[in-house]
């Protein structure tokens, strides 16, 4: 399987992604994104800008088990995923995940999987700065439950 | 061994890194009882009332893992990723 992780303070091109992609798996018919965003609001509070801290020696290390998980269950042909850290601004790029596959069945279940696996087991820790203050953000208990539904994981 | 935290716990422990000198644990719940807050209290006891993770090697594990001279061991609240 092709694939690529990088974690970047630099923005990412969905257009360039999808050429890369392209140009490594000559196979593949099916191609899925999600595009994770900077939201303005977050309980009810204004957003300004959002931190992301992360574990150097790990996150990539991670990344690639969740990719070993998606690839053996799914049969994956490609996969690129990249996040961003550093200070970023509403409606920022934060994170993409992106898949290639035979046939459209494997990369939307396969991007769906590696999102809700990075939700939860990715080291990556988001701090909002609001004008009440900067906050750490709460891990939401649905994460867990959505990583739980696709059954043993071992990451 | 070599202790990192992150994110809310970093700030709480106003500390990234620690190079664990002192005696080596057998395992990693008895490193969060020799591990003190600023405000004095056990990393153990911290962990009773806040979710904390633990990755030894940069692969999550649970308390029992036991530990080695040379191990980087990393306490962080649940991530937030995406």
């Amino acid at each position: 399987m092709f694939r690529q992780v990088d974690i970047q303070f630099e923005d990412f091109a969905i257009d360039e992604v999808l050429g890369t992609l392209k140009a490594n798996t000559s196979a593949a018919g099916g191609f899925c994104f999600f595009a994770g965003v900077v939201r303005d609001m977050n309980d009810d509070e204004e957003i300004k800008s959002l931190y992301l801290e992360h574990y150097p020696e790990m996150t990539e290390k991670q990344l690639h088990r969740i990719l070993d998980q998606a690839e053996a269950r799914f049969g994956l042909l490609g996969a690129i995923v990249i996040h961003r850290i550093g200070s970023l601004a509403a409606r920022d790029n934060i994170v993409l995940v992106a898949v290639a596959a035979a046939h459209r069945g494997e990369a939307f279940s396969a991007c769906e999987m590696i999102m809700d696996y990075l939700k939860t087991q990715a080291t990556f820790w988001k701090k909002e700065v609001t004008p009440e203050g900067d906050r750490w953000v709460a891990a939401r208990g649905s994460d867990l439950s959505k990583e739980a539904a696709w059954g043993d994981s071992s990451a | 061994m070599k202790v990192l935290f992150f994110a809310s716990l970093r700030e709480t422990m106003a500390c990234s890194e620690l190079a664990w000198t002192s005696d080596q644990p057998d395992n990693v719940a008895s490193l969060m009882t020799q591990i003190l807050l600023p405000d004095g209290q056990s990393l153990a006891s911290y962990a009773e009332t806040e979710s904390l993770l633990i990755a030894v090697n940069q692969q999550m594990v649970d308390g029992d893992t036991a530990l080695n001279p040379g191990d980087e061991v990393a306490f962080f609240p649940p991530v937030t990723g995406g």
